[in-house]
């Protein structure tokens, strides 16, 4: 089975100076590609830790990352961030923003060529008119689309989000879920979302795993079957319900709420899905 | 009624204030005010003096002034270009010197731990004090001596504001490039150094007074006959105090051209940071 994202039994802790902090504990995530998981747990689990980790900013104690099948040793240009800061830079237009990655990764795009590029993106995520602006120009999400844009510009075969909406009032954050959609299914990406909010998840992933209280290690896994073309709609069925009280019944485990042995009060897994426990 | 002008709208129509005649306006408020102030002000000195019937031993008034400029012209010349370089080299220095400094303190906590304590005791010596320490300690060398005062007194915001910019730098905008794979330089060229230049520029506001304090106090504390300081010195050698009170005010002068050198220059580099008049 080739998976582009192979995370295989992550174990990692920082060192602070009350001693070592165990963050990680041989946690084990795949993403095959073209797939888009998401990954929930309780606040401060390390879901950030796990996107440092697939970036190669950071090396895991033990355990692996691939991408590809080779090992991440270092940050590569073949991987695009996006966070809940969009840390636009004030100095720069948004047109300028987007293209910093192109400025750093090699290429042998003229300038030209990487304009037309970002230029592209920014429609794509209905920024036309707004090339020329400065960030503080911007609304907070309007930022954050840019944001995607400037992750996305140098075609990433990874994208890394984390918790890139979290910021955002509840009706953009719809918004940004349909533009993430439409950036689906124009560009090639795996991509892996960090989210504290469960519909988000089942909107945009085709899993989601719940990770456990830290140290993290992958608890549950959920598929969410392809439905083709998402609407906003289809998280007020029945069996998106269903996937939500799952969801939330494994994020209180996660957080020592609620029993793991306590199957009574656990939903039956929703038709037409393969849901299985890992613990 | 529909030819009523609204109250709103009729003082602007009345003036003709258009969209380019806005730019005038802000452009004559912005020579015209500070101009009318210094009248403002100089005309408030004048009636003090005459008020109070101060001879010029006590307080020399404007009036005062223009003699004393007109004698002594050719000394004004030579010893404000004195003081001039030497206070802009001292500061250069400063800035070189602020800037590594600041770098070191800010990308390295170790470091910033073990110098800050330092730098703020260098800094907290009163620079009085050291003067005639330096112009012992380099007999004769006045401008060598000066520009190190001036420098030594105009470092530190530099320091503190470079290194306070760079340690405070959010660890996404390091992350976005450090993910590509970009260098250290790479990251300081693109990111660290722009999001720094605002702090950095209110710092060279500060430091480019105190650079001028620093050369006038070695030019009046330790007098070696060079720069305004000794023209005031000789002023008060020779109680010609309408002299002393006219190179306080060539001082001021040459602090505000510097100053506004800065302003310009921190508009060209960091204009990006101004918060767009409302
Ligand atoms: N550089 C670091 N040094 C030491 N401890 C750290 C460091 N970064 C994170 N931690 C700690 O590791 C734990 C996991 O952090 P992480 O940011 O990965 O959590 P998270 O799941 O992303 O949290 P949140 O939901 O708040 O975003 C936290 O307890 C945090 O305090
Ligand atoms: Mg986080």
């Amino acid at each position: 089975m080739s998976h582009l994202i192979d995370i295989r039994g992550v174990t990692h802790a920082y060192r602070t100076e009350s001693g070592p902090l165990p963050v990680l504990d041989g946690l084990s995530i795949a993403v095959p590609e073209g797939g888009f998981t998401a990954v929930v747990g309780p606040s401060g689990c390390g879901k950030s830790t796990l996107t440092r980790l697939i970036a190669g900013l950071m090396i895991p104690d033990e355990g692996e990352v691939r991408l590809h099948g080779e090992r991440v040793t270092s940050p590569r240009s073949t991987v695009g961030m996006a966070f809940q800061n969009p840390v636009l830079l004030e100095w720069r237009t948004i047109l300028d923003n987007v293209i910093l990655p192109l400025e750093i990764v090699p290429t042998k795009l003229k300038r030209r060529e990487k304009e037309e590029r970002a230029r592209r993106l920014l429609s794509l995520v209905g920024l036309d008119g707004f090339e020329d602006k400065r960030p503080s120009e911007l609304s907070g999400g309007m930022r954050q689309r840019a944001s995607l844009c400037r992750a996305l510009v140098h075609k990433p075969e990874v994208l890394i989000l984390d918790e890139p909406f979290g910021a955002l009032d509840a009706f953009t954050r719809e918004d940004l879920w349909q533009t993430m959609h439409q950036l689906r299914a124009e560009e090639t990406f795996t991509s892996v979302l960090i989210t504290h909010d469960l519909r988000e998840s089942i909107f945009l992933a085709d899993e989601v795993v719940v990770l456990s209280g830290r140290p993290a290690t992958a608890q549950y896994k959920l598929p969410v079957p392809d439905t083709g073309l998402r609407t906003l709609d289809e998280l007020y069925t029945a069996e998106a319900a269903e996937r939500l009280n799952i969801l939330r019944h494994q994020i209180e485990i996660a957080q020592g709420r609620a029993e793991p042995t306590d199957t009574a009060s656990q939903p039956a897994p929703p038709p037409g899905s393969a849901a299985q426990a890992l613990t | 009624m529909a030819d009523i002008p609204s109250p709103v709208t009729r003082p602007r129509q009345a003036l003709g204030l258009g969209a380019g005649r806005v730019k005038d306006t802000l452009l004559s408020r912005s020579v015209v005010a500070p101009i009318a102030a210094v009248i403002v002000f100089l005309i408030l000195w004048e009636l003090l003096v005459w008020a109070n019937g101060w001879p010029d031993y006590v307080m020399a008034s404007p009036s005062d002034l223009p003699p004393a400029y007109a004698s002594y012209w050719d000394l004004f010349l030579v010893m404000g270009w004195q003081t001039l370089w030497r206070t802009v080299v001292g500061l250069a220095v400063a800035v070189v010197f602020g800037v590594a400094v600041g770098m070191i303190m800010g990308f390295s906590r170790t470091m910033r731990d073990a110098l800050y304590p330092l730098l703020v005791g260098f800094n907290a010596v009163p620079k009085a004090t050291v003067v005639p320490i330096v112009a012992l300690l380099f007999v004769g060398a006045h401008d060598f001596n000066t520009v190190l005062i001036a420098f030594m007194i105009s470092f530190f915001p530099i320091a503190v504001s470079v290194s306070i910019g760079l340690s405070t730098l959010e660890p996404e905008y390091r992350d976005i490039l450090r993910s590509l794979g970009a260098s250290q330089a790479t990251i300081f060229w693109k990111i660290a150094l722009p999001k720094t230049l605002p702090e950095f520029f209110g710092a060279l506001k500060v430091a480019v007074t105190l650079a001028f304090i620093g050369t006038n106090l070695m030019e009046i504390v330790s007098p070696h006959g060079r720069g305004l300081g000794a023209l005031f010195d000789s002023g008060k050698t020779n109680s010609d105090y309408p002299l002393m009170f006219a190179v306080l005010i060539a001082l001021a002068f040459l602090g505000i051209v510097l100053y506004y050198i800065v302003v310009a220059l921190e508009k060209t580099f960091a204009g990006w940071a101004e918060r767009s008049p409302t």
